[in-house]
Order: structure tokens, then C-alpha cells, then sequence
């Protein structure tokens, strides 16, 4: 392994990130306070308790995943997509690294800005809402394992992306709506029988149930089946990735 | 001396059934500077590119320091820089971040004061701390060549260095190339420009449309296809070349109006002085005379009409 390149292309994504951190934080901060504001207060204040939690404190999980989910998709996307579009990635292409490499570089660096923006979020709820934490390891670890495992996907995306339009495709037509739906604002058994069943082919229930699971020691699934979509979730992503490894998919003519 | 690169047989065919290169086959000595001398779509990107790993080979193969560039891909590519023909940079970096980030991606430790060295040879030191995207066209080529040399490469390819540069720049790159052989790096340049090849190569290389049609000692390859030719400009027409002149295998020029002799520069005696007397006896008056040594323009032109 050459992890003197890892730690290159990790250093130079993270200072990407450091360079523009007005914009990496505060607007996270802030869309996450109006979600406070809006959803927490105004209709908080009439919904009252979900599973005998207030309303405040059982949007927060969802709201960092909602974040974290989005931040590191597009991160990630962004982060391969940019050498592509202006021709850079030769430099990858023609350095003495392989695309284990690569991937270690890129995703590893787009998993920790989501990291940083997920505990920011939590951060900030803490300002808004009373929280505690039942099981800190294991919030931990979920959040780690979202962070990458949808890392992975931002990657595949962004090999995959010839264009701009492309690149955004993905969030905003599956992974925003999916994490809407996915239970980030509501129980799902506050919905009719019939949604609970559809909902639950939604892989995303499962993130944030689990999430939920490790601050309030409820969820809507089972803790293990969380924890196992999340893991088959990442295993894909990898399968995915070093399929595109072997083949040179869009990377290598 | 050995090759430190060596491409055998090498065919490439693009995706869409393109065959960009028709069984290449190039030996590069170590120390040496070779131009690759093409037209537009000869195929020397495309070779480079497989060479530096950016592309895949068909069949055919390639070794770069003796490593096979796609089994021993860590060692050979470890000894190649290469400065691509587009100006591909990352625009809101720091030229030294982006020449440090090369250096890393090759998994060397970092060596600011060898950076800044190469900064300092290119020019390029009182900018190391811009943005590249306030640097001018020049800049930015020169930044592309301290990526490339940021890890201390054996081997360097510069693709078309100097296309879209002005004459001064030109000039700059060519001292920077000599520097570099002083130093012991094998250069390989591709151009379409012949003044190029001619300034600063040892060895020239042809290439049109995917083969390669000669390699040869710039030297050599002037001495051999380098011949002379003398016009004489006569004052009055003549219909037909006189046979007593026979000897001299003269050509007729347009009209008449002139005579041209091809002779060898390399030649014993070049049959000028006797070609003179000879002009004279047979009537023939002179108006002017002048003689061509043909470029290596010509050498090309000639070259790729034959294999047209
Ligand atoms: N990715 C590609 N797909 C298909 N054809 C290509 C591709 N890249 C280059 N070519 C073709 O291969 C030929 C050689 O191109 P190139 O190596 O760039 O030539 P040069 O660098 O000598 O100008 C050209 O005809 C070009 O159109
Ligand atoms: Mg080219």
C-alpha cells in the first residue's frame, strides 16, 4: 500500500473543505436550526411526544442522517467527478497507486466532512432540545458507518456522472426523497398498516431507526436488521466499486 | 547504452473500433532526448498515454526501467513524469500545494526544499504561493512541468510543451529541457513543430497514423536524407535538358527556366565546379543560382506522403 498517496489525496480533500468553511458548516447549521424552529416548535408544540419523547429530541437522529446521508453522497460525487471534469484525474490515472488507493483517499476524506457536519448538527441540538444518548458507541458507530457506506455510493456516482446534471441526479431523486420518507420526522407505526409494509423496503427506515434506536433505546426495526442492511449496504457499494476497478469502468479506455 | 523504455508491438484500438496504434515498436536509450514528430491524430498522445498507464494497451507490451507497465505498475510508473498536452490543473490550489500533492501521489516524503528548487529552476518560485488559476498560459505549463519533476522522475514526457506558446517561452522550455538531460533525465517530446525536434532532440522519431516510420539520429537522419540541391536560373528557357549534361541527372524546372543538380553534402566531390564548366560549354547562360538543403520538413513531408 502506498499510504504516503492516501494520506495526499485525503490531505488535499480535506483542505477543499477547510478552504470554503463558512460554507461547509454554517449552512448545515442553520438549515438544521430552522428544522429546529419549524419542525420542533411550531409543530412540536402540537404534536407534543412521539413514543414518549418530545417531538424536538425525535427528529434529531433523523435530522443528522437527513445531513449526513446528503453530505456524504455529494462529497464524495463531487470529490472523484472534479479531476474528470477538468482533467486531473491523469495525475491519478499515471501515479504508482491502485484504485484501493483511490477509493481509501477520496471516500475516507468525504466520510469525515460528514462526520464533522453530523456532529455539528448534534451539536447544535443539544442548544435547542433536552437529548441524551442511551448507547454513545453505538450512535457512533452508526453515524461512522453511514458516513462511509454512503461515501462509497457518492463515489460511484461521481465515476459514473458525465455531467453536472448527472452528478446532482441521484440525491435529489432517490436519496432526499428516500430519507423524507424514511421515517426522519415521524414513527413509522404513526402511519397506516398498509405504508408501514412499503416503507419497509425503503433501506433508509432501517438507517434511522437503528440511528433513533442508539439515542432513546426505541426503534421501529429491529436493531440487528439496522445494523444489517447498513452492512449490506456498504458491501455493495464495495462489490460495485471493485467490479469498477476491474474493469476500468469509465476511468481507464 | 540501454533502453529504459521499451514498447514492443504495441496496438491500440478505442472502443469504438478506432485503431489509434498499429504495432509500435520504440526503444528509448536511458539520458537521451527523443522527438516524437507527427501531425494532428499520428497517435503520440495516445502512446504516451499508454506508456504513463492512462490508457490501456490492446496487446503488445511495455517496459519502463525493465518493469512491465501493467504488472510492475508501482516501479515503473514510480520512474515517469509526464506533462499532459492539456493544461489540466486544479485552479483554486496553490501552485506549491498541487506540486506537493504530486509528490505524495507517488509516494515520496515530503521534500519542500527540493520543491522549491524545481520552482526556482522553472520560474516559478516568487508564485509558489498563487492560486494557478491568476497564472497566465505559460505559468500554468511551467506548473504542470514542477508536478511532473516533483517527484524526481527518471523518465520525462513532455506532450506538445510548447503548442499555443509564444517564441520567448519556446526558447525557455528548450533550456529547461538541456538542464534536464545535464541532469540525467531521459526526455521524450512530442511536436508537430520540426524546428523543435530539430533544436533540441538526439534522436528523432517519425509517427503518422499509428505506426512509427523511422527512429534514427537527428545527425544521421539529415546526413542521409539531407542532400543538397543547387538551382541554376538560366537567362533564356531551354525546351529540353542537353544531352552532353546527361550525367548530372539534372531536373528541368518550370518552364524551363531553370535547371536543378541534387548532390550529397557527405560526397567526395560534389561535381559543382565541373557541372559549372560543363553548363557553360554547352551554350547555357547563367542568371542566378542558389542552393536548398532540404529540412527536416521536407525529410517528414516526404515521409508521410510515402505511407499516404
Ligand atoms: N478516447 C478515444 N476514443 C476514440 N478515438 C480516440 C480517442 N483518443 C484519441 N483517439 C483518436 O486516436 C487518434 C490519435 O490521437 P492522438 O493520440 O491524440 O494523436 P496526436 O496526439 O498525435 O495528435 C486520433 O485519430 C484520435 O481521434
Ligand atoms: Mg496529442
Amino acid at each position: 500500500m502506498n499510504w504516503t498517496a492516501v494520506a495526499s489525496i485525503y490531505r488535499f480533500e480535506m483542505a477543499r473543505f477547510f478552504r470554503t468553511i463558512t460554507q461547509s458548516f454554517v449552512s448545515p447549521v442553520l438549515s438544521t436550526s430552522l428544522y429546529f424552529v419549524v419542525f420542533g416548535t411550531a409543530i412540536g408544540s402540537r404534536i407534543e411526544q412521539v413514543e414518549g419523547i418530545s417531538y424536538g429530541a425525535f427528529i434529531v437522529p433523523g435530522l443528522i442522517m437527513l445531513s449526513v446521508m446528503t453530505q456524504a453522497t455529494s462529497n464524495a460525487s463531487f470529490g472523484i467527478y472534479f479531476p474528470k471534469f477538468i482533467g486531473t484525474i491523469y495525475e491519478l490515472l499515471s501515479a504508482p497507486i491502485n484504485f484501493l488507493e483511490i477509493v481509501i483517499g477520496y471516500v475516507g476524506a468525504a466520510a469525515t466532512k460528514a462526520l464533522f457536519i453530523g456532529v455539528i448538527i448534534l451539536v447544535t441540538a443539544f442548544f435547542f432540545v433536552d437529548l441524551t444518548i442511551a448507547h454513545p458507541i453505538a450512535m457512533l458507530a452508526f453515524l461512522v458507518l453511514t458516513c462511509v457506506s454512503f461515501a462509497l455510493l457518492g463515489f460511484i456516482i461521481g465515476i459514473w456522472a458525465g455531467n453536472f446534471e448527472q452528478l446532482q441526479l441521484i440525491p435529489l431523486l432517490v436519496i432526499t426523497p428516500l430519507v423524507f420518507l424514511g421515517g426522519s420526522f415521524y414513527s413509522i407505526t404513526m402511519l397506516p398498516p398498509i405504508w408501514q409494509t412499503i416503507t419497509l423496503f425503503n433501506p433508509v427506515v432501517y438507517l434511522i431507526s437503528g440511528f433513533r434506536w442508539s439515542f432513546f433505546g426505541a426503534s421501529d426495526v429491529p436493531v440487528g436488521l439496522s445494523l444489517l442492511a447498513i452492512a449490506g449496504f456498504t458491501l455493495a457499494c464495495m462489490a460495485f466499486i471493485w467490479w469498477i476497478f476491474k474493469t476500468g469502468w469509465r476511468i481507464r479506455q | 547504452m540501454s533502453s529504459i523504455v521499451s514498447v514492443q508491438n504495441l496496438r491500440k484500438t478505442f472502443e469504438g473500433g478506432f485503431e489509434a496504434l498499429k504495432g509500435v515498436n520504440l526503444e528509448i536509450e536511458e539520458g537521451e532526448i527523443l522527438a516524437l514528430l507527427g501531425p494532428n491524430g499520428a497517435g503520440k498522445t495516445t502512446l504516451i498515454s499508454t506508456i504513463c498507464g492512462i490508457t490501456l494497451g490492446t496487446s503488445g507490451s511495455i517496459t519502463v526501467g525493465g518493469h512491465d507497465v501493467v504488472t510492475g505498475y508501482r516501479a515503473a510508473r514510480s520512474l515517469i513524469g509526464l506533462v499532459p498536452q492539456e493544461i489540466n490543473l486544479e485552479p483554486f490550489e496553490t501552485v506549491m500545494n498541487s506540486v506537493r500533492f504530486s509528490r505524495g501521489l507517488f509516494g515520496k516524503p515530503r521534500n519542500d526544499a527540493y520543491l522549491e528548487d524545481v520552482l526556482k529552476k522553472l520560474s516559478l518560485h516568487d508564485k509558489k504561493d498563487a492560486r494557478i488559476r491568476t497564472l497566465s498560459g505559460g505559468m500554468k505549463r511551467r506548473v504542470l512541468i514542477a508536478k511532473a519533476l516533483s517527484h524526481e522522475p527518471r523518465v520525462l514526457f513532455l506532450d506538445e510543451p510548447t503548442a499555443g506558446v509564444d517564441v520567448e517561452l519556446r526558447k525557455d522550455m528548450w533550456d529547461v529541457v538541456a538542464a534536464l538531460k545535464a541532469d540525467g533525465v531521459t526526455i521524450i517530446l512530442t511536436t508537430h513543430y520540426i524546428e523543435e525536434a530539430e533544436a533540441i532532440a538526439d534522436r528523432v522519431g517519425v509517427i503518422n497514423k499509428g505506426e512509427i516510420l523511422l527512429v534514427q539520429d537527428k545527425a544521421a537522419l539529415m546526413a542521409q536524407l539531407g542532400k543538397k540541391e543547387l538551382h541554376v536560373e538560366l537567362t533564356a528557357p531551354v525546351d529540353a535538358i542537353p544531352t552532353s549534361l546527361s550525367k548530372y541527372e539534372l531536373a528541368m524546372g518550370p518552364g524551363g527556366r531553370s535547371l536543378v543538380y541534387s548532390y550529397d553534402t557527405k560526397g567526395e566531390r560534389t561535381g559543382i565546379t565541373t557541372l559549372l564548366n560543363d553548363l557553360s560549354k554547352a551554350g547555357l547562360k547563367l542568371a542566378d543560382m542558389e542552393t536548398r538543403q532540404s529540412s527536416l520538413e521536407d525529410i517528414f513531408v516526404g515521409l508521410v506522403k510515402e505511407t499516404a
